[in-house]
């Protein structure tokens, strides 16, 4: 094939996401010439996502085109290395996105920051029980960075992001209303807490009772119309539901459409390339610098970009397999626990509790944009965990995120399946249930990893991405003991049933569960246990920046776009601020 | 019926396999006194215009070989689309229903059928082509979208399953002045297809108009 050549650029980068538009946004920001490259199609989010057309469960929850077209590209996927692994033909466990905007452009708005915690988890768990405390083949281990450095950065996403919520630590004050575990924060949220709902109530008055401190969660669904750090208007939130994988036709749900690629369009300096899936970033012949990426265009052609630096925000999956691909670092080897791309894959585990009421009705259809009243009592290291031997934790959340009826129709234990039972039973329960979800930890562990597929590949002929995941014992006493504690919860709320979904056993590739994809390109101190410097930079190849959730040690409770956008700011300062004067390693 | 007024015309499924369909889901979701079931709700309909669409060929699902079992954790494997699965599905049910019972499924009173279709959700009857829990999996999960969908889909005729739960369907500007108010939201369901046919309204950002319902006091 011949291979089209394209004029250089100073910053190339791959992905339109969550982190590839704030990247691109901040290089552009400080003059130079970025071009983003995304596989999917281009999006004008006033005339693609209308009402009442985006009031359509089946279209964007079941069927939809924003999500990964798997008929191009999935991923392959086993429990154990024992298994052959087997492509995943239908979207289940998760949704990548693929369109301009990425998943995050269909996201549901839970934007919580990482507890200190959690940045050092390895050693605060070591300093306070010992190093035999962490589970067998546990490998889940400091970021490189702490709470303190980040602080900044998590404050900057926020008000990209127009995050609404209430501080629960204000520079080492715990103020009342919000969430005293959180880390200390500069400010407070750019936007007020979400209002409470009936159910939120409920659950915060049980909670209370039992000794928790319930807070409104922070979304980043508007809560009053807001124009952010990058000029662009927000409008308030209609909590009209069908928000979590659909696109807001109201221009409230902060996403790379509304909260920073319309600024990035009015840059001269910037220009995005949809439909360009790119399949290898290039080296020069020490291997140690990259030289730009190949991309193969909307028409099938093969083209090369010229470029000073590359960024891959291709969400977790893409940015371990362009380094496998492209032969940047060391694959990881389970057998020997040596080598560094596809280490540490993690995911996120949950669970939920149903209370039903005969006696009281709520309106779980209004809501969306992440409304939700919390704890974080059970979560990090609030709870000492000597006698009950899991490292990690959970929140725990009452949401009303409108509960659409093709899925959210929970039914008392015990009832069939189908049939007249099953017809009285949603007809009772429908509007008078709610659950109680555990959003909880997941920590890597050695034989949890992402390679190459030895058969399988996509449509350019390329490998597909491999995963061998499954849940660990640490995981399942972990939930079993939040189980406990949200049943009390519910037993309080004097519910006249409870019904609690069954822990897993083996990990699944279906049902849904969420996208949060976690590893394999993780970041950290050490290079024989880390793919790319504190800053997100590649040890091997210092223009190269791997940053997304690929580059989390192990996953901690809360969602992870937040930490993801913030390491996006992170990484973006680091450019600007240190690379650019001195070009090479940062560390 | 798709719209009113319009009669439906089957795409894919051939008269033999809308009876099969019309007496299936009509035993998942039966017809009683709280309302219509999914045979009357055009679930069958929902199905056909599935079938015919993109998902019928799994337009969008990895295709590519070599075709291997797996695990029930590796999720579907089966080297049929969707289309295929009903073609074949049916056939062999029906074949299972002469052996067993010397008629096809929809000849079978309704305690039968519903034996026969526990069976299959348990995988306990042997099809020659294809698992019989895949194909029972399939159908309640078709079933249950074509009762909820928007009745743009063909199903949901009369928004039967959105006033069987008491969902309002097409959000109203008006609910986030609810959000945080125990007073219960009753209207009547408005659809995308009520919008597109002018059977409703909506305000000046595409949301709808809902009709409030008042429910009496120890109504459900
Ligand atoms: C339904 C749903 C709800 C969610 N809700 C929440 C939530 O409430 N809270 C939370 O914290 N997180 C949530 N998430 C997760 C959140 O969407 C992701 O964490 C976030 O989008 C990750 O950002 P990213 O930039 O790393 O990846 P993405 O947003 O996925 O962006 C990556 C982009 O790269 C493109 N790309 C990939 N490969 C290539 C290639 N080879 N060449 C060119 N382009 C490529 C993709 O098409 C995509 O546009 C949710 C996800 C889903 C699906
Ligand atoms: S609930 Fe709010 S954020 Fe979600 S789609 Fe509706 S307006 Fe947008």
């Amino acid at each position: 094939m011949t291979t089209t050549k394209m004029k250089p650029v100073d910053a190339v980068v791959v992905g339109s996401g969550v982190v590839g538009s704030i990247m691109a946004m901040e290089l552009a920001s400080k003059g130079l010439k970025v071009l983003c490259l995304e596989r999917g199609r281009m999006i004008d989010p006033q005339h693609d996502f209308v009402m009442p057309y985006v009031n359509d469960e089946l279209k964007y929850d079941r069927h939809s085109d924003i999500f990964q077209n798997l008929s191009r590209e999935t991923i392959s996927f086993r429990n154990n290395a024992s298994q052959t692994a087997l492509p995943m033909r239908e979207l289940g466990s998760f949704k990548p996105g693929e369109m301009v905007g990425g998943t995050g452009a269909h996201w549901g708005c839970n934007a919580r920051r990482f507890l200190p915690h959690d940045f050092e988890f390895r050693s605060r768990i070591t300093e306070r029980y010992g190093s035999n405390f962490f589970p067998e083949g546990c490998t889940s281990q400091d970021w490189g960075v702490t709470f303190d450095d980040v602080e900044p950065y998590y404050d900057q996403f926020e008000h990209i992001y127009g995050v609404g919520g209430k501080a629960g630590n204000l520079n080492g004050e715990i103020q009342p209303g919000g969430n005293p575990h959180e880390g200390p924060r500069s400010r407070e949220y750019p936007n007020p807490a979400t209002r409470r709902t009936p159910q939120g109530e409920l659950f915060a008055k049980a909670a209370t009772e039992l000794g928790y401190t319930p807070f409104q969660g922070p979304a980043a669904a508007m809560t009053q119309d807001y124009t952010n750090l990058y000029k662009l208007m927000l409008g308030e939130c209609q909590r009209g539901g069908f928000c979590s994988s659909h696109v807001c036709s109201q221009g409230a749900k902060a996403n790379p459409l509304t909260a920073v690629l319309p600024a990035l369009y009015r840059k001269e300096n910037f220009e995005l390339r949809p439909l360009c899936n790119v399949i290898k970033v290039n080296t020069d012949s020490t291997g140690k610098k990259a030289t730009g990426v190949t991309y193969i265009d909307a028409r099938g052609r093969e083209v090369e970009q010229p470029a000073e630096i590359v960024v891959l925000a291709t969400y977790c999956f893409n940015n371990t397999r362009l380094l496998l691909l492209s032969g940047i670092g060391t694959p990881y080897d389970p057998q020997t626990g040596r080598g560094v791309v596809g280490r540490n894959y993690s995911y996120q585990t949950g669970g939920r509790v149903h209370v039903f009421f005969d006696d009281r009705e709520f309106n779980p259809f209004i809501g969306g944009g992440m409304v939700n009243t919390s704890i974080d009592d059970l979560n990090g290291d609030v709870i000492d965990r000597s006698n009950l031997g899991f490292v990690g934790g959970a929140y725990v959340a009452v949401s009303s995120f409108g509960a659409t009826p093709i899925k959210n129709k929970p039914v008392p234990a015990g009832t069939p399946r189908w049939g007249a039972e099953w017809k009285k039973a949603v007809a009772q329960y429908y509007r008078r249930s709610f659950a109680i979800s555990i959003h909880g930890s997941c920590q890597s562990y050695r034989h949890n990893y992402l390679d190459l597929d030895p058969t399988y590949k996509d449509a350019n002929g390329l490998p597909l991405l491999r995963m061998t995941f499954d849940w660990h014992e640490n995981e399942k006493k972990m939930l079993a003991f939040m189980y406990e504690r949200i049943t009390e919860i519910a037993k309080a709320m004097k519910p006249s049933k409870y019904a609690a979904h069954h822990i897993y056993k083996k990990y699944t590739i279906v049902p849904y569960q969420s996208t949060h994809n976690m590893g394999g390109a993780v970041m950290g101190a050490d290079p024989a246990t880390s793919v790319v410097n504190k800053y997100l930079q590649s040890w091997d190849v210092p223009n190269l920046f791997v940053v997304g959730g690929s580059a989390f040690p192990h996953n901690a409770a809360q969602g992870p776009t937040e930490t993801i956008g913030m390491l996006a700011c992170w990484a973006a300062d680091g450019i600007k601020e240190n690379y650019l004067q001195r070009p090479g390693p940062l560390v | 019926m798709a719209e009113p007024g319009v009669p439906y015309a089957y795409g894919y499924l051939s008269p033999q396999e809308v009876r099969f369909l019309d007496a299936a889901v009509e035993r998942l979701i039966p017809t009683d006194e709280l309302g219509p079931g999914a045979k009357d709700a055009g679930v069958s309909c929902y199905i056909d215009r599935q079938l015919c669409g993109m998902w019928g060929t799994h337009g969008r699902n990895y295709r590519s070989g070599p075709w291997l079992e797996g695990t029930p954790e590796q999720g579907f494997q089966s080297r049929f689309t969707p289309q295929e699965i009903y073609r074949v599905g049916i056939q062999e049910i029906n074949l299972y229903c002469r052996g067993k019972y010397d008629k096809h499924f929809e000849f079978l009173p309704p305690a039968q059928q519903e034996e026969v279709l526990q069976a299959l959700e348990q995988g306990k009857v042997d099809l020659p082509s294809l698992s019989s829990k895949l194909f029972f999996d399939l159908l309640w999960r078709n079933t249950e979208e074509g009762f909820f969908a928007d009745p743009m889909y063909g199903g949901n005729r009369d928004k039967v399953g959105w006033k069987l739960l008491g969902f309002p369907g097409v959000a109203s500007g008006a609910y986030r002045e609810h959000l945080d108010n125990p007073e219960l939201y009753h209207a009547e369901p408005v659809s995308i297809l009520d919008i597109r046919l002018g059977h409703a309204q909506v305000d000046a950002q595409g949301f709808a108009k809902h009709v409030r319902i008042v429910k009496q006091e120890g109504s459900k």
